[in-house]
């Protein structure tokens, strides 16, 4: 069989609950088969693959996949993932997080490992909303956009995600849409050979319940939107500032190279020992 | 459930020969994401949603449909002349 989807297929769980659990046109689908790809691409072993989830529409994603994987509670995948990453240092620990699961309920252990420098690479869905639960508004959704809990309007001013990691010492931060998932590809596997703490935000839709409140169409319409608002970050210099406003850059956004916490755990063991 | 996906595997054996787009029925959720974003139009859906390739001769097994699924629920023969180029994929 020379078909194309044998490089998926021999990473998925076919046995386990197929059809997957997602709405139709959900865009974490293509987002898992993407970080697939990027993983097939490296040869990564599977057994050397390491995939931690919270909870959350996006955080179902381990299920499908037969790596190593580990279903964490509700926004604590970072600290976990630190915990696995520091008991086996060889290991490649990917962490599948959503924005509600990162930002609200796990704000505290993403800025903190954002700022502790670990070798973990995250890939952090963002559709602008709790998805799971219902359409409440999230620390993603936009100002004045509809949710459930703000049924006239959100009036809170949203996270960038990039910025905020930039901000919190992430030395890797790249974003990427659903739409273009070869470019999502190619930043999932740079933010798998970076040392230390790699963040990739990934724009979604949640066409089910955001793109409904909001009436902004289907998974067909949301993913031209975002072929739409996109703007390429080697582009940004040629464009002028006005048509910056409201769109987003795509792309390794922040690209820095710091002192990674396992070898400077290793150093500090070294040392404490050879003072002993 | 599991007797479907045996089903679908074994008519994709047996199919993927002859066909250039094959699609798994029993994981499709008929999105019609594969359609909307088919470069050369070569897909369409028929009357369930499910995708079809109705233009076989436009289709330039680009592969853009089965990297844009959510549901891994297709499948495109890859080209011949890469084949030789790269070895299977």
């Amino acid at each position: 069989m020379a078909l194309l989807s044998k490089v998926t297929h021999q990473y998925l769980r076919t046995k386990k609950q197929f059809p997957n659990v997602w709405c139709a046109g959900c865009g974490i689908g293509t987002i898992m088969g993407a970080i697939i790809r990027a993983i097939d691409g490296l040869k990564l072993p599977q057994d050397d693959v390491v995939m931690v989830s919270g909870i959350g529409c996006s955080s179902r994603m381990p299920v499908y996949v037969d790596f190593n994987t580990l279903h964490a509670t509700h926004g604590r995948p970072l600290a976990f993932a630190t915990g696995v990453k520091l008991a086996q240092p060889n290991l490649k620990v990917i962490i599948i997080t959503g924005d509600g699961d990162a930002l609200a309920i796990g704000g505290n252990h993403f800025i903190h490992a954002c700022r502790r420098n670990i070798d973990l690479t995250t890939i952090l869905i963002n559709n602008s909303t709790y998805g799971m639960t219902g359409g409440q508004v999230a620390p993603t959704t936009p100002f004045m956009k509809i949710g459930t809990t703000a049924p006239y309007g959100n009036r809170e001013r949203s996270f960038d995600i990039a910025k905020l990691a930039i901000a919190a010492g992430a030395p890797f931060v790249a974003r990427g849409t659903v739409y273009h998932m070869v470019q999502l590809r190619k930043l999932v596997e740079e933010a798998i050979q970076k040392k230390g703490f790699s963040l990739v935000e990934v724009i979604s839709h949640c066409h089910t319940l955001y793109g409904r409140l909001n009436k902004e169409g289907g998974a067909i319409e949301m993913l031209k939107w975002q072929k739409e608002h996109a703007i390429p970050i080697s582009a940004a210099g040629k464009v002028p500032p006005e048509k910056l406003r409201g769109k987003f850059l795509t792309g390794v956004l922040w690209d820095i190279d710091f002192p990674e916490y396992c070898e400077e755990y290793d150093k500090v063991m070294a040392e404490a020992q050879g003072k002993m | 459930m599991a007797d479907q996906t045996a089903k679908t595997q074994v008519s994709t054996k047996q199919k993927a020969e002859e066909e250039k787009v094959h699609v798994f029925e029993a994981w499709c959720k008929r999105c019609e994401i594969c359609v909307a974003f088919c470069p050369t139009g070569a897909l369409t859906s028929d009357k369930d949603g499910f995708p079809v390739l109705t233009y076989p001769e436009k289709c330039t097994q680009c592969g853009m449909c089965e990297l844009r699924c959510p549901d891994f629920a297709i499948a495109v023969r890859p080209r011949e002349k890469k084949e030789s180029k790269k070895g299977s994929s």
